[in-house]
C-alpha cells in the first residue's frame, strides 16, 4: 500500500480496516526508525524497513512524501 | 531485841554484849545471885530489902523511892559497908558477888512496885542496863511493853548497836555503773517582758532576699569528698517504631473508562485520484520499487534465518531419542542352502539400490582344515549373497566364485560389476547386468515374501522371481602372476585417472574405473587393469585364445579376455628394507583427489562416452591407454596401508628405475608409523575432509592428516581410547583382583584343598576367553567390527 506523509492510505490492495491500521502504525515506527537514524548519525537516513514476523515479512520503503509498504510471505 | 539468855552462870561478869541481867538477892561468896534471867533480863537480880536496909540506904519505900522515881543510884562502897557489917544479914546478901564485881561506881537499885520480878526491889547488874534504866526511860518502857508481848518473857530491847562498815568491794561496782554528769549543766534564764505574752499575732509575707539573713540557703556545691562514680547503670529500653498518623486530604484521581470514537482520517476518492496522478507520486514508487523488487527476491530465493543446526538436531533426536545407545540386531539373514558354519568376510551395501545388502561368505575354518577339506570345499560354492531386507531367509543373488571371496568391491561406476579377492591370491570378476532387473525389483516382492515364510523353505517356487541364482564369475585373475597369497584389501580407482605400469598417473579419458588395487598377505600391492592389455607378442595372445576355455552360455562376456590371463599392471612390494620381513598390508586407502575437471565437463564426457556406446562402457573396453597422453605430474600418487603388524606406511606407488639393475623398483616409504598394538583392521578416509585418515587397529584408534603426520587430534583420540581401555582393564583388573581375593578367602577357610593344575589353567583360559569376549564387544561398540565374527587373517 502507499501512504502519504501522515499515513493516510492512498493505494492499498488490502481492505480498508486493515490498510489504515497498518498505515497508522507503520508510518509512526518510519518516523521512530528515521528519527533513530538520524540521531546517531544525522548524515545518514533510512533507506529500507524490514520487519520479520513468524508469519510474514513487512517492507517500508520511506520517502520525503510518501511510504511504500509491502506484506509478504516468507518462502518457507 | 530479845536478850541474849545468858548461861545461869550470870555471876561472872558478864562482857560486854547484851546480857542483861538483874540479880537483887543478896549473894553469898558462895550463892549465886538469881537474876531475871528465866524472864529474858539476865541483869536484873531481884532483891528484897527490909525496912532496916531501907533506912541505910535512904530507899524507904514511899519515901524515897517512889513511883515517879523507883530507881536509886547506890553506891557500890555503901552496899560492901553494908555487907561488911551485917554480913549475913544484909539484903545485898544474895547480889554480894555481884556488888563486888560490879564495875562502875554506882548500881542502880530500883523499886519493883508491882513486884514484876518477884521482890520490891531489883537491881540492875550491869551499866548498861543501867544506862539503859535511866537515859531513855521510854524505850525500856516500850520494850517492856512490846515483851510483855512476847510470850511470857520479857526482853528488855537494846537497839542494835551499827559497826563501821567494812568495805567489801561494791562500791567500785556502783561506782562504774552510776552515770554522773560530766559536765556541768549550763543553765539559761531567758526572761522576757510579762505584756508580750500572749498578744494577738499577725503575718505579712515578704521578700526573702530584701531582709537580711531572712533567707539562708545552703548552696549545694560538689563536694569532692563524696563523689561517687557510678560505674553501671540498669537502664531499660524500649524500642518502638515511631508511628505517625498523618492524614492529608489529597486530589484522587480515581481511572474511569473513556473511550474515543474516532474514524480514520481518509481520502475521499478524488483525492487519491488526485494524488494518483501526481508526478511526485510517480518518480517516488520509481525509486521506490527497485529497492523492493530486491527484497522481495532475497525472500524468494533463500530463507536467511534458517537454522541450519536445528534441522540436523531434528532428524538425530527423532532417531536417538527412542532407542538406546547399545547396538540392537534389525535383521539377520540366514542362509539355508549351506549346511557348515560360515563366516562373512566382507559387508557392503550395493551402491545403488536401497535396501540391498551384500555380503561374502566364506567357510571358517583354519588353514590346516582347508587343506584337509580342500576336495570338499570344491564342491562347496563359495559366494557372494545379496539380500535384500524384505526376504531375510532367500537371497536375491548368489555369486560363485572358485575359492572363498575375502573382499569385494562394487564397481563405482558400474553397480554391476563386482570385483572380489580370494583366499588364494586371485582376482574375480562378475559381471551381473542380465540380473540387475532381478534385484532392482525386490521391493516390490515384499508381500510376497510374507507367503513365503508360510510355506516349507525346501520348496522351491518356480517362480523365478523367488529363485536363487547362482550367478558364476566372469573372470579370474591368472593364479602366477597374481598374489600369491590372501587378498586383504580390493579397491577400484577412481574414474578419473589411471596408471600405467611405471605408476605415472594419467588422465582417464573412458570415464569409467578401470583399474583396482589389491594389497595381500604376501606382502605386495598390485594394480590391475580390466582393459585388455595391448600384447607384447601376438603369439602369447593367440595361444591364449585358442586355450580358452569353454564358457557357460550364461556368463557374460565380459571379461573374457582377463579370464584366467589377468596379469597384475604392476606390483608393489612392501619391504622393510634391512630386514627380509616384509609387511603384510591389510588395508588400503587411496587418495581420492580430483583432476581439475569441471563437473559439467566431467558429466558431458561420461554421458558422451555412454552416448557413443549406447552399450554398457565396460563392455567395449578399449584396449591399452593412450600412450600419447602425458602424464600428469603433481597428482599424490601415495596412499595410506595398514599392516598386520599395526604400522601405517604412507608408500609411493610409483615405480623407479634401479640405476643399477635397470628394473623397475618400488620407491621406499615416505612414513612409516608403528601405532597400533594388534594388525589394522581398517583404513578409512573421511568423507568430509580428504585428507584425515582413521586408521583402527589393535586397542586404539588412529586419526592421520595427510602431509602432517602426526597430528594432536591422533593423541588426543588415543589418549581418549586408551583412557577408556584404561578404564575397561581397571575394570578387567579389579574383577580379578576381586576374584583372587575371595580365592584367598576361599583358601583360608578351606586350607588342604589346593588347586590343580588343570583346574588354574581351565581359569586362565576362562579369563582369556572373558577377554576375548570384551574386546569383541568393544570393537562392536566402538562400530568397527561387523555384525558378524572375523577371524584374523593369521589364522588362515
Amino acid at each position: 500500500m502507499v501512504v502519504n506523509a501522515e499515513g493516510i492510505p492512498i493505494r492499498t490492495t488490502l481492505d480498508n480496516s486493515t490498510t489504515v491500521q497498518y498505515a497508522g502504525l507503520l508510518h509512526q515506527l518510519t518516523m521512530k526508525a528515521r528519527s533513530t537514524v538520524r540521531d546517531i548519525d544525522p548524515q545518514n537516513d533510512l533507506t529500507f524497513l524490514r520487519i520479520r514476523s513468524k508469519k510474514h515479512e513487512i517492507m517500508v520503503a520511506p520517502d520525503k512524501e510518501y511510504l511504500l509498504i509491502v506484506i509478504q510471505n516468507p518462502c518457507e | 531485841m530479845a536478850p541474849k539468855p545468858k548461861s545461869p552462870s550470870g555471876k561472872k561478869k558478864a562482857s560486854a554484849g547484851k546480857k542483861r541481867q538483874k540479880q537483887i538477892l543478896p549473894v553469898t561468896e558462895e550463892e549465886e545471885p538469881v537474876n531475871m534471867e528465866s524472864m529474858g533480863h539476865p541483869e536484873i537480880y531481884p532483891l528484897v530489902l527490909t525496912t532496916k536496909t531501907q533506912e541505910i540506904f535512904n530507899c524507904r519505900i514511899d519515901e524515897d523511892v517512889t513511883d515517879e522515881q523507883p530507881h536509886k543510884l547506890i553506891k557500890k562502897q555503901d552496899i560492901l559497908e553494908d555487907l561488911h557489917n551485917r554480913a549475913a544479914v544484909s539484903d545485898f546478901h544474895p547480889v554480894k558477888k555481884l556488888v563486888q564485881e560490879y564495875p562502875g561506881d554506882e548500881l542502880l537499885l530500883v523499886y519493883d512496885k508491882d513486884f514484876k520480878y518477884g521482890l520490891n526491889f531489883y537491881l540492875i547488874g550491869t551499866e548498861e542496863g543501867k544506862e539503859n534504866y535511866l537515859n531513855p526511860p521510854e524505850v525500856p518502857e516500850e520494850q517492856e511493853e512490846y515483851k510483855e508481848y512476847i510470850p511470857e518473857e520479857v526482853y528488855a530491847y537494846k537497839p542494835p548497836v551499827s559497826k563501821p562498815w567494812v568495805s567489801l568491794g561494791s562500791e567500785k561496782e556502783i561506782e562504774e555503773e552510776s552515770v554522773k554528769g560530766s559536765t556541768k549543766q549550763i543553765t539559761y534564764m531567758i526572761s522576757r517582758k510579762r505584756s508580750e505574752f500572749g498578744a494577738p499575732i499577725k503575718f505579712h509575707d515578704q521578700n526573702a532576699s530584701s531582709v537580711k539573713d531572712a533567707y539562708i540557703e545552703c548552696t549545694a556545691y560538689p563536694d569532692h569528698i563524696f563523689t561517687l562514680k557510678q560505674l553501671e547503670k540498669d537502664v531499660g529500653m524500649q524500642v518502638v517504631p515511631k508511628m505517625n498518623d498523618t492524614s492529608t486530604q489529597t486530589r484522587w484521581t480515581y481511572p474511569k473508562n473513556a473511550a474515543t470514537q474516532y474514524y480514520p482520517r481518509e481520502f475521499s476518492e478524488e483525492e487519491k485520484e488526485s494524488l494518483e496522478q501526481s508526478k511526485t507520486l510517480s518518480d517516488f514508487l520509481n525509486n521506490v520499487s527497485i529497492s523492493v523488487e530486491i527484497a522481495l527476491q532475497q525472500n524468494e530465493i533463500t530463507n536467511t534465518f534458517v537454522d541450519d543446526w536445528k534441522y540436523l538436531a531434528e532428524e538425530e533426536s527423532t532417531f536417538g531419542d527412542k532407542t538406546d545407545t547399545h547396538l540392537k540386531e534389525y535383521q539377520s539373514f540366514t542362509d539355508l542352502h549351506s549346511p557348515t558354519e560360515k563366516m562373512i568376510t566382507c559387508v557392503s551395501w550395493h551402491p545403488t539400490i536401497y535396501g540391498l545388502i551384500v555380503v561374502s561368505v566364506a567357510v571358517r575354518l583354519s588353514f590346516e582344515d582347508r587343506v584337509h577339506f580342500s576336495d570338499k570345499l570344491l564342491l562347496q560354492p563359495s559366494l557372494i549373497l545379496f539380500w535384500s531386507f524384505s526376504d531375510p531367509i532367500h537371497p536375491q543373488l548368489m555369486l560363485e566364485s572358485p575359492e572363498d571371496i575375502f573382499c569385494f568391491q562394487f564397481c563405482p561406476s558400474d553397480p554391476n560389476i563386482i570385483a572380489g579377492g580370494c583366499i588364494n591370491g586371485q582376482v574375480v570378476m562378475w559381471d551381473i547386468t542380465a540380473h540387475a532387473d532381478r534385484i532392482e525389483n525386490i521391493k516390490a516382492g515384499g508381500s510376497r515374501s510374507k507367503k513365503v515364510t508360510l510355506k516349507p523353505m525346501f520348496l522351491l517356487e518356480p517362480d523365478s522371481n523367488k529363485e536363487a541364482m547362482y550367478i558364476r564369475h566372469c573372470a579370474v585373475s591368472s593364479i602366477e602372476n597374481g598374489h600369491k597369497k590372501v587378498i586383504t584389501d580390493i579397491h577400484w580407482l577412481s574414474d578419473h585417472f589411471e596408471i600405467n605400469r611405471m605408476g605415472f598417473v594419467f588422465e582417464n579419458r573412458s570415464g569409467i574405473c578401470c583399474q583396482l588395487v589389491t594389497c595381500s598377505a604376501d606382502c605386495t600391492i598390485c594394480f590391475w587393469d580390466i582393459r585388455p592389455q595391448k600384447p607384447l607378442t601376438p603369439q602369447p595372445i593367440e595361444k591364449k585364445k585358442e586355450e580358452s576355455i569353454e564358457i557357460p552360455f550364461d556368463v557374460p562376456s565380459t571379461f573374457l579376455h582377463l579370464d584366467l590371463s589377468w596379469k597384475p599392471l604392476s606390483k608393489i612390494k612392501l619391504s622393510k628394507g634391512e630386514t627380509s620381513l616384509d609387511h603384510c598390508p591389510t588395508k588400503i586407502s587411496l587418495n581420492e583427489d580430483h583432476i581439475l575437471y569441471k563437473t559439467q565437463d566431467k558429466v558431458l564426457a561420461q554421458s558422451k562416452a555412454m552416448k557413443a556406446g549406447e552399450v554398457n562402457p565396460y563392455h567395449n573396453l578399449e584396449g591399452g591407454m593412450g600412450n600419447h597422453l602425458k602424464p600428469i605430474d603433481d597428482f599424490c600418487t601415495k596412499f595410506f596401508v595398514g599392516t598386520e603388524e599395526g604400522e601405517v606406511i604412507y608408500t609411493d606407488w610409483k615405480m623407479e628405475r634401479d640405476p643399477e639393475t635397470g628394473r623397475l623398483m618400488t620407491k621406499k616409504p615416505v612414513s612409516l608409523y608403528t601405532v597400533h598394538d594388534g594388525a589394522v583392521h581398517t583404513v578409512q578416509r573421511s568423507p568430509f575432509y580428504n585428507d584425515i585418515i582413521l586408521t583402527i587397529g589393535g586397542w586404539n584408534v588412529a586419526i592421520w592428516k595427510e602431509n602432517v603426520m602426526v597430528l594432536s587430534v591422533n593423541y588426543y583420540f588415543e589418549r581418549e581410547v586408551k583412557h577408556l581401555e584404561y578404564v575397561e582393564q581397571r575394570k578387567l583388573i579389579r574383577e580379578q583382583e576381586k576374584k583372587e581375593m575371595e580365592l584367598e578367602t576361599e583358601q583360608k577357610k578351606v586350607k588342604t584343598y589346593h588347586k590343580s593344575k588343570e583346574q588354574m589353567e581351565a581359569e586362565l583360559k576362562m579369563d582369556y576367553e572373558n577377554y576375548l569376549e570384551l574386546e569383541r564387544t568393544i570393537l562392536i561398540s566402538l562400530g568397527l567390527i561387523k555384525v558378524s565374527e572375523k577371524i584374523s587373517y593369521m589364522d588362515l
